[in-house]
């Protein structure tokens, strides 16, 4: 089961003009925007039938999540776990495959970080122990990613329900590893020892962004770069496009498999040590955020490209601060966010369709 | 450990594998339809989250459950025809929407419930079980396997309907057919997609009345997200169950029976923690994977949408 | 649906009637009109030949008769009587059923269940009735219909004579054959062709599609001659009865193209043979479901030789390509290339060392449609110099490479950059030869080069194997075309459920001996005259 059900996102270089002749630009428009626009009027339609002002929201929304400074940091801080995990699924969705057990990746990654951080302070150099927090929480997210990829790779078994189980799996290890063995003692609430505050990674100038968000960015861009424009790349994106044709062009495709989802899940391991070496110190029992799920959606609409990916996720980081306060003030639950990104996905689908219709009546 | 042979452990250790297979029981078998028709549904987990509220919304406005249980069915539905529409008429990609449906249900239905319920949060009163007079009676098994509601035997009925259907009549071969080579199906006067269109249907209908029975029976309420993943579940069934429907009864049982257990080891008076039981369904799944995943089998043209004379 | 008996034709189709007819019938797609204006009409009780090459129109216009689409411009009729086929349903109440020339069944579903397949779904199907009229075509068609048997383990001639039960079952006027016959052998053709003539007397309107001449010759009544989505004429029986079978292939080609060229095999020029480029000493691989096991397979091919493999498809041959290429793995025997073990070597080894493949399946597994031409022109070799260094891409030296390639085989594109599965087949072909002979190569393996072609292409195909065997290339050429092979080859091996029968020296002057030898050997009989 791969990816290459969607439209035309592997192509090496789309055909400029549409079959209209219109220029590239509108086409753009008309894919991207477009359900962009069509999802924000649907959501707000949906706001008012419970009574509320989509205008009155979407301007809240926008002014704590962007237009504050406290809001913008916020914004900006929350992407970098979400840039990890875009990362990570722009390299598995290029190779065709279904790695929908991010979560489970993140949680056990934070989970590893959260109970290395805490043994390694003191002992070895600040950087040191935040280096290899990250290094271990990319392990064991690639870890955690053998048995599904094995199974794909070797006996072709359905990914989307090996990672799927992973995930429940995962989400329950986390809570047995945080309320049995890296419980801290100290404290009333279960969680892990908590890192202090200063020894987290270090904040970007006189911000309150953690400067995690700068090598989440390294890494989105690292993966389109690779992606793009080096060998490995263009086999990954062979071995999504037609796995039969890249057995025939030589490449291991098991091998291949084996590594994507090793990087994807090692990117997610990487989230999860971000969000706890940068930001919250910790992990609770009981916790998950589910960023993942809502991490596809924006790279798929993104095409998986690099650059429109980290667009996306800060649009939606924004969304995420601005509609968390908007609960508190406007009585809007958090949830609605799930309302926007669903429609926004369906419209994407439309819009795809249409396009797709339109090319083949005429051309 | 001798508490676990207790009547009292498996007694409860019973009901909970039923109160907790059920609405996975009814999200495979829809699913497999679905699957056994070439549509991956991914869209299941929404359906039953819009079943259960619906269904809730409606046992609760008209304090009838039947009434509550047709409401689920037709919440279901009304995701399922996004589905249908989206991806089958119009050849969406399944995955991709039913990403979608799931997300959007869920938020959806949370909002209703935020807007209707938060402050007041209902509960339904607890549901009229079916006593099946004589069989009760027997010790341990009696009073679970025989004294639940309606629903409950209604699934297992369908059980046995579905596996009849599949090999007995048109229907079935008409869903193989869709499933395995929609295009044979297309030029020997059969409809790829009005038949893959009712598989969806079902599937919602069939998911909605689990969300619902979650909801009216099994928790007496409705809160977002309560779900919990049993239609993600019911497809891993529906993925292993060969197209039987029986495989997927005894599955939905074994699952049920592993996700209450922790309730059933506290009756017995066992310590064992909750997260590690919790761990067990799971892995039990990626053991059975792991060892007859391979030999699938799954529909070849699953997940592929069809367009008739497509070059 | 299943209840009437053939033999109850409504008046409409009376004997010598018209029972179906296209009446200035257009279609267009995309960039191409299919079909021009096309006017024809089919009469009950004839077999009706339509003959044209790969691309002149005839697949449309059975998607048209089949009521997979609907004419742009003009209208078909059936019984006299202009209808609009919207839907397969529509087409099959019409009487019109149609056997494709990809296999329409289930194959995971019983031959019972595809007989019935398409009936409503809420009805049960009636299985002693069937078995009834089974029976009676089984003994009036000699078909063979395992009702219980599981249809995809079948092979694909006896799959066909179900989809001929399957059309026979229901109420039928018209029978439309398309290319019936690119799956059989050349007995198994000529029992079709009884076949299509005991229908035909029943009756029946019988359409066969075809672009092989002798064939048109053979079994038709009448010839309708398309060339390039027109209708070009037509040859009466009466005129066939008078000509011999080479007067009726000049007179069809000379409608099919507008000269006078036979398309006889060419008798090309003999080469010199080298040394021993390639060895393969009792090759065996595994079996699996849908795939043959080789066993015991044994041959030379020698610089400047092409050793064609003649075969019913399904027989091994891409097994053994996939084998030789190092895309499969070997369990027992050994293959060599020039003197050098290649066995168990990857396939990226394969090709370095001079062994290149070309696979028959030229869009789903020897190119990726999305990909532009430049990069499937480099596919095989991504991440080596020159067009990779140190991991990173060369754009500007693949495009180079490519429109180099373009340039030399005339390839015809918009520009490097579009993705190659805009192109047509053949010039999708043409780009996988360029690739594949591209660098050191030192033997290659050609897999049904030519099908799905048109004349053009065909003949440019196999002039350029010809000679990249005069410039000393050792060649080995699978095809189901006999044609082809009689045409090309130095010798012939014959493959069977995996293993090689036989290997016959090519005569290119006796082609009508070298078919039957090769035909008898196809399907398990000894030849006249055997010459390893």
């Amino acid at each position: 089961m791969s990816v290459s059900g969607t439209q035309a996102t592997q192509s090496t270089k789309e055909p400029a003009n549409g079959p209209l002749g219109e220029a590239r630009h509108v086409r753009f428009l008309f894919l991207t925007i477009g359900p962009i626009i069509a999802a924000l009027i649907t959501s707000g339609l949906i706001l008012v039938a419970f009574g509320i002002n989509p205008i009155t929201y979407y301007i809240f929304v926008i002014q704590k999540g962007l237009f504050s400074s406290l809001g913008l940091e916020q914004t900006l801080t929350r992407m970098a776990p979400l840039l990890f995990l875009a990362a990570g699924l722009i390299v598995s969705f290029r190779a065709g495959i279904w790695n929908l057990g991010i979560d489970g990746q993140f949680l056990l990654g934070a989970v590893a970080s959260a109970a290395l951080a805490p043994v390694l302070l003191g002992v070895v150099p600040g950087w040191l122990m935040l280096l290899l927090g990250f290094v271990l929480a990319a392990l064991v997210g690639a870890v955690w990613s053998i048995l599904p990829a094995l199974l794909r790779a070797y006996q072709g078994v359905n990914e989307i329900i090996t990672t799927l189980m992973m995930t429940f799996l995962g989400v329950s290890l986390a809570n047995v590893l945080v309320k049995l063995i890296f419980l801290d003692p100290n404290t009333t609430v279960p969680q892990t020892r908590t890192l202090p505050v200063a020894d987290r990674l270090p904040r970007l100038f006189d911000t309150t962004i953690s400067s995690g968000l700068i090598w989440a960015l390294g890494a989105v861009l690292l993966v389109h770069l690779v992606m793009t424009r080096t060998a490995f790349g263009l086999k990954l994106r062979t071995v999504g496009a037609n796995p039969l044709a890249a057995a025939h062009a030589g490449l291991s495709v098991p091998r291949l498999t084996t590594a994507v989802f090793a990087l994807s899940a090692g990117f997610a391991g990487l989230a999860g040590a971000s969000e706890i070496l940068g930001v919250n110190g910790n992990v609770p029992a009981d916790w998950n955020p589910a960023y993942g799920l809502m991490v596809i959606p924006l790279v798929f609409l993104a095409r998986f490209h690099g650059v429109g990916s980290i667009v996306l996720v800060f649009f939606y980081s924004a969304l995420l601060i601005g509609s968390e306060s908007a609960a508190r003030r406007v009585g809007v639950p958090q949830d609605f966010t799930l309302v926007l990104v669903a429609t926004l996905l369906i419209f994407l689908g439309l819009a795809e369709w249409l396009d797709h219709r339109r090319r083949k009546g005429s051309g | 450990m001798d508490g676990l042979l207790t009547a009292a452990f498996l007694s409860s250790l019973l009901t909970g594998a039923i109160v907790a297979g059920i609405p996975i029981l009814l999200a495979g078998l829809g699913e497999q339809m679905s699957e056994k028709a070439g549509v991956l549904n991914i869209g299941i987990e929404g359906m039953m989250i819009f079943g259960a509220y619906l269904g809730f919304l409606t046992a609760w406005s008209t304090e009838s459950l039947w009434l509550g249980f047709l409401g689920g069915m037709v919440g279901g539905m009304v995701v399922a025809g996004l589905m249908a529409l989206l991806c089958v008429r119009l050849g969406l990609n399944q995955i991709v929407i039913g990403i979608g449906l799931t997300l959007g249900a869920e938020g959806l239905t949370s909002l209703l419930h935020h807007f209707q319920f938060s402050r007041t949060y209902p509960r339904l009163p607890a549901a009229d079980r079916l006593d099946l007079a004589i069989l009760t009676d027997i010790p341990v098994i009696g009073p679970s396997l025989f004294a639940r509601h309606p629903i409950v035997y209604l699934a297992l009925i369908s059980v046995i309907v579905l596996t009849w259907a599949y090999k007995r009549t048109n229907l079935g071969l008409t869903l193989r057919a869709a499933g395995e080579k929609p295009a044979a199906l297309d030029v020997s006067g059969g409809n790829v997609v009005r038949i893959r269109t009712v598989a969806v249907l079902f599937t919602g209908a069939m998911a909605g009345l689990g969300g619902a029975y979650m909801a009216n029976i099994a928790a007496g309420l409705f809160i977002p997200f309560m779900t919990g993943g049993a239609g993600f579940i019911g497809i891993v069934l529906a993925m292993l169950a060969r197209g039987r429907p029986l495989w997927v009864l005894i599955g939905g049982l074994i699952f049920g029976a592993a996700l209450s257990l922790t309730t059933a080891l506290q009756v017995a008076g066992s310590n064992v923690p909750t997260d590690i039981i919790q761990m067990l369904p799971f892995a039990a799944v990626m053991l059975v994977l792991v060892i007859w995943g391979r030999k699938a089998k799954l529909p070849a043209a699953l997940g592929l949408s069809y367009e008739r004379g497509a070059r | 649906m299943h209840d009437r008996a053939i033999s109850s034709q409504t008046s409409t189709f009376a004997n010598g009637g018209e029972a179906v007819g296209l009446v200035n019938v257009t279609k267009r797609f995309p960039g191409v009109v299919a079909v021009d204006d096309v006017s024809l009409g089919i009469r009950s009780g004839e077999v009706h030949v339509l003959l044209g090459e790969n691309g002149a129109g005839k697949s449309t216009i059975v998607g048209m008769l089949a009521g997979l689409q609907l004419p742009d411009e003009g209208h078909l009729t059936v019984g006299g009587r202009p209808v609009r086929l919207m839907s397969p349903v529509e087409s099959l109440g019409a009487g019109i059923n149609t056997v494709f020339q990809h296999v329409m069944l289930v194959p995971t579903l019983t031959v019972f269940e595809n007989l019935v397949l398409g009936d409503a779904w809420w009805r049960r199907p009636l299985r002693a009735k069937i078995e009834r009229r089974i029976i009676e075509l089984q003994r009036e068609f000699g078909l063979k219909v395992p009702l219980d048997a599981i249809t995809g383990d079948l092979s694909l001639g006896e799959q066909q004579q179900i989809e001929i039960a399957r059309a026979l079952l229901r109420d039928s006027h018209v029978l439309v054959l398309d290319e019936a016959t690119s799956m059989l052998t050349p007995q198994g053709a000529d029992e079709l062709g009884e076949r299509m003539r005991r229908l035909a007397e029943r009756g029946l309107a019988v359409v066969f599609i075809t672009h092989k001449l002798s064939e048109a010759y053979r079994f038709g009544d009448r010839i309708s001659v398309l060339k390039q989505g027109c209708f070009a004429g037509e040859i009466d029986r009466a005129i066939l009865n008078e000509m011999s079978e080479k007067q009726a292939v000049d007179e069809m080609v000379r409608l099919m193209f507008g000269t006078s060229d036979t398309a006889a095999p060419m008798v090309r020029p003999s080469r010199d043979l080298g040394q021993v480029r390639l060895s393969v000493t009792k090759l065996a691989t595994a079996g699996a479901t849908e795939e043959m096991a080789l066993s015991d397979v044994s041959f030379e091919v020698s610089s400047g030789e092409i050793l064609g493999i003649a075969g019913i498809d399904g027989n091994g041959q891409k097994q053994m390509a996939e084998a030789l290429a190092g895309q499969r793995p070997v369990i027992a025997g050994v293959v060599e290339l020039e003197g050098r073990d290649i066995t168990f070597a990857s396939v990226g080894m394969h090709r370095t060392l001079g062994l290149r493949y070309l696979t028959d399946d030229r869009l789903m597994e020897g190119s990726v449609g999305l990909f532009s031409v430049s990069d499937n022109t480099v596919l095989k070799e991504i991440g080596f110099p020159p067009y990779w260094t140190y991991g990173f891409e060369r754009p500007v030296i693949i495009s180079a490479h490519a429109r180099g390639l373009i340039d030399r085989f005339s390839v015809h594109t918009p520009s490097e950059a579009t993705p190659i599965g805009h192109l047509s087949g053949g010039n999708i072909q043409k780009v996988l030869l360029g690739r594949e002979l591209s660098g050191e190569a030192r033997v290659v393996v050609f897999n049904k080069p030519t099908y799905g072609l048109d004349m053009q292409n065909i003949a440019a195909s196999r002039s350029r194997i010809h000679k990249i065997a005069e410039d000393g290339m050792a060649v080995l050429l699978i095809s189901t075309d006999l044609d082809e092979l009689i045409e090309l080859a130095d010798r012939i091996a014959v493959m069977d459920r995996g293993r090689i029968c036989s290997i016959l020296k090519n005569d290119p002057t006796r082609p009508s001996e070298m078919r039957t030898d090769i035909g008898r050997l196809m399907v398990g009989e000894a030849p006249a005259e055997v010459v390893a």
